[in-house]
């Protein structure tokens, strides 16, 4: 490609062409020509202060930042876990401006101990934005989330900001499998703790729970924006994973007749997205390791991060960003700590165009 | 990838080069010799004499090489004419006799004034994807741009005003009119012949190089212990990329090590940064923003203090080490990784602690002393002004 077209080239996909390499530039040039079904550039990758996530089209736009599985153990402050939630919270608190609240997407703990939850209660203390928590199964399986509800209150609830209903799930509950096996609490949270999940009970809502989120959402209007908390994904990924919400198609019947419902779910530890009828589902990033993508049933829609670099503590984790539009619909920025953050548009969830694979560093 | 034929000094695209890297690890063989530059000189072009099976650097499509231009090209290199009060030209903060980098710690240029950075050297320069510690321009024709303008190394009040300095000498009239047929001489017309003549500054031929190839003497048993160490323990590979293809021991990325992050504020002097808006190589000109490294140019917080990762060819030559020229030798720089660089909110996660012992950063050392090419003293000789 001739300099010339480059730069014109250049400038329709990054206004600002300043610090990208030739090398990410052609290989983003070549994915273009290759994967582009539709005009414009869906996925944007941040490369200058400029374009640095605030979408705020008047005045009722929001950002909220997330941090998500940190699986900590109990091995203080200097262990690469503890570090990497540290780091987290500093970037959140470095946000300038600051978001208007911060989710912690679950997994706190890794064995649910309370001298894990402990330490991580402790570091997320420092973080300056009001903070919402959600429990994962790591944080609950050691002894039922007794510690969980004493340091953080239910694990269920739901609460409104500047016209959106926030709404937060336990969604890691499994048909009991451990009192007939007479499993002791640590036996029962190494279970759940495995990857692999050989028992095959997967996640649920539950009913109990359903019920609750049906009376919950019987006082909200339809037109109202709603956005669900949730660790597991509220849809089918791989089963065999527990990348998996059993009863998803249960709980999607009853955000159906909302006009605007977006999913912010952990647990997969990667770049997620998804859309099922009229919910758009988004993944967050884990803060202590990455997991791979499944061999199978990765979302359409997904723009996958690039196999991380195992020499390196922090590449392939992060945090992010929710960006909550005016309309209610949502942007989501994965701030990768090793590589360029990813920027996944409402608009490209909702059109199913294009992505354009940016460069990553 | 079998199907296509390549001339030379056109433009192979950085996926392809991505692809046949990985594909040559796997072979573990040079492949491809047919890709390798020996096409027929048609009229003044010129073919880079590269080894077989290492992918050509990227030469942009308006600017192919020719023997005219590197000629013209060396000419000006050594041209102190070329700052404002003649006294300093690209050879002297790029000096053949010292690597093509210049031993001192931090560039100096006209009256003396002292830079923010350590010279990189411009041997195989022409083969990184960026130029500049922070990456702020991508062709060579771009960086020779800079440093004529910079008030601390060449001193130019403009571009315009160097083109006028130039046309105005007789000599370069003819050339220029000569080789590129330019009646009216261009600030792209000097950068061009500076870069062409750059890109023939690349060096093969190490004692590494011949070991790779299959001469096991070619190293003593001390590198060849030291190349084991930096594939493995002391962790070095994961930047300092090296595959037969692109043998330049880089990532083309950039890394915070903690160099220089002692004392200083960097959360505010980057908010200052981002919000003056000012350009990248203003930035990282003055002595605070320019330790914010590909900061300036990104703007994004992971980026703070991260410099880009050097080549290692011929570093021996080179000292002294890093962005700042903090370290003297390189026993001090292995001592640096050692340790684990300096710890900073941003340091890579690639770096920790290795636990090398003595003889282990003896024989480090004495592998990047086995990456001296050769090809030097040829180079060298050519070019004494």
């Amino acid at each position: 490609m001739s300099t010339k077209k480059e730069g014109k080239h250049k400038q329709s996909l990054y206004p600002s062409s300043a610090g990208i390499s030739r090398r990410e530039f052609l290989k983003t040039a070549l994915a273009t020509g290759v994967l582009a079904t539709g005009a414009g550039c869906a996925i944007r990758v941040s490369t200058s202060g400029a374009q640095q996530v605030e979408i705020k089209q008047g005045t009722n736009g929001f950002t909220i930042a997330y941090i998500s599985d940190s699986h900590l153990l109990a091995r203080g402050k200097e262990h690469r876990f503890a570090k990497a939630l540290i780091k987290a919270v500093e970037d959140v608190n470095n946000l300038k401006p600051q978001p208007d609240f911060v989710l912690y997407g679950g997994d706190l703990a890794q064995l649910g101990l309370r001298e894990e939850l402990s330490l991580g209660k402790d570091i997320i203390a420092e973080l300056k934005p009001k903070l919402y928590m959600m429990v994962g199964e790591h944080d609950w399986y050691f002894d039922m989330g007794e510690v969980w509800k004493e340091f953080f209150g239910k694990p269920t609830y739901s609460f409104d900001h500047k016209g959106v209903h926030f709404i937060v799930l336990n969604s890691v509950v499994v048909e009991d499998y451990w009192s007939e096996a007479k499993m002791t609490p640590m036996e029962r949270m190494l279970f759940m703790a495995q990857l692999d999940n050989p028992k095959g009970r997967p996640f649920t809502v539950g009913e109990e729970q359903r019920k609750w989120l049906s009376d919950d959402l019987s006082a909200v209007s339809k037109d109202t924006p709603i956005v669900i908390f949730s660790h597991s994904p509220l849809y089918k990924y791989y089963k065999a994973w527990n990348f998996w919400t059993d009863d998803a198609e249960d709980v999607q019947k009853l955000l159906a007749p909302f006009k605007t419902v977006t999913v912010i779910h952990g647990h997969t530890h990667q770049v997620l997205t998804n859309k099922v009828g009229n919910i758009a589902f988004h993944g967050m990033l884990s803060t202590a390791w990455p997991w791979p993508y499944a061999p199978e049933g990765i979302p359409k829609l997904t723009m996958q991060m690039d196999r991380p670099d195992p020499f390196n503590q922090f590449d392939g984790m992060g945090w992010g960003i929710i960006d909550t539009l005016p309309n209610g619909h949502v942007n989501k920025t994965y701030k990768l700590w090793e590589r360029n953050p990813m920027f996944v548009s409402h608009e490209k969830v909702s059109t199913g165009g294009g992505f354009v694979s940016g460069h990553s560093y | 990838m079998l199907g296509i034929r390549i001339k030379s000094g056109i433009a192979f695209t950085g996926a392809i080069r991505n692809a046949v890297q990985i594909f040559c690890v796997v072979l573990g063989v040079a492949c491809f010799p047919h890709l390798v530059a020996f096409s027929q000189p048609k009229g003044d072009s010129f073919a880079l004499n590269l080894p077989p099976g290492v992918l050509e650097p990227i030469i942009p499509e308006d600017n192919p090489l020719t023997k005219g231009k590197v000629d013209l090209g060396k000419k000006l290199f050594f041209d102190k004419r070329l700052s404002v009060d003649d006294t300093v030209s690209c050879a002297t903060c790029h000096d053949p006799e010292k690597g093509f980098a210049d031993g001192k710690v931090i560039a100096v240029g006209i009256q003396d004034r002292k830079g923010t950075r350590n010279s990189p050297t411009v041997l195989n320069a022409a083969f990184f994807d960026t130029q500049f510690w922070d990456g702020r321009a991508i062709t060579l024709e771009e960086q020779a741009k800079q440093p004529v303008i910079n008030p601390k190394e060449m001193g130019m009040s403009s571009h315009s005003a160097l083109v006028e300095k130039i046309s105005n000498i007789p000599d370069y009239k003819t050339s220029f009119k000569a080789v590129l047929a330019a009646d009216q001489i261009t600030i792209d017309h000097i950068a061009g012949a500076i870069a062409s003549f750059e890109r023939t500054l690349i060096t093969f031929n190490a004692p590494f190089d011949r070991f790779i190839a299959g001469e096991k003497g070619a190293m003593s048993e001390s590198a060849q212990r030291g190349w084991q160490l930096f594939q493995g323990k002391a962790r070095c590979i994961t930047c300092h990329e090296f595959n037969r293809s692109y043998p330049f021991f880089t990532d083309n990325k950039f890394h915070n090590i903690g160099v220089a992050m002692k004392g200083k504020d960097f959360e505010s002097l980057a908010r200052k940064a981002a919000s003056r808006g000012a350009n990248p190589s203003v930035l990282a000109q003055e002595e605070g923003s320019a330790e914010l490294g590909r900061y300036v140019v990104t703007k994004e917080p992971k980026d703070i203090g991260a410099f880009k990762t050097s080549g290692l060819r011929n570093i021996a030559l080179t000292a002294p080490f890093l962005h700042d020229g903090s370290e003297p030798t390189l026993e001090s720089v292995v001592e640096f990784y050692n340790k684990g660089g300096i710890p900073n909110p941003n340091l890579d996660g690639g770096i920790r602690p290795l636990g090398l012992s003595e003889e282990e950063k003896n024989d480090l050392v004495a592998f990047m002393e086995s990456l001296t090419s050769d090809d030097l003293p040829r180079l060298v000789s050519g070019h004494n002004p």
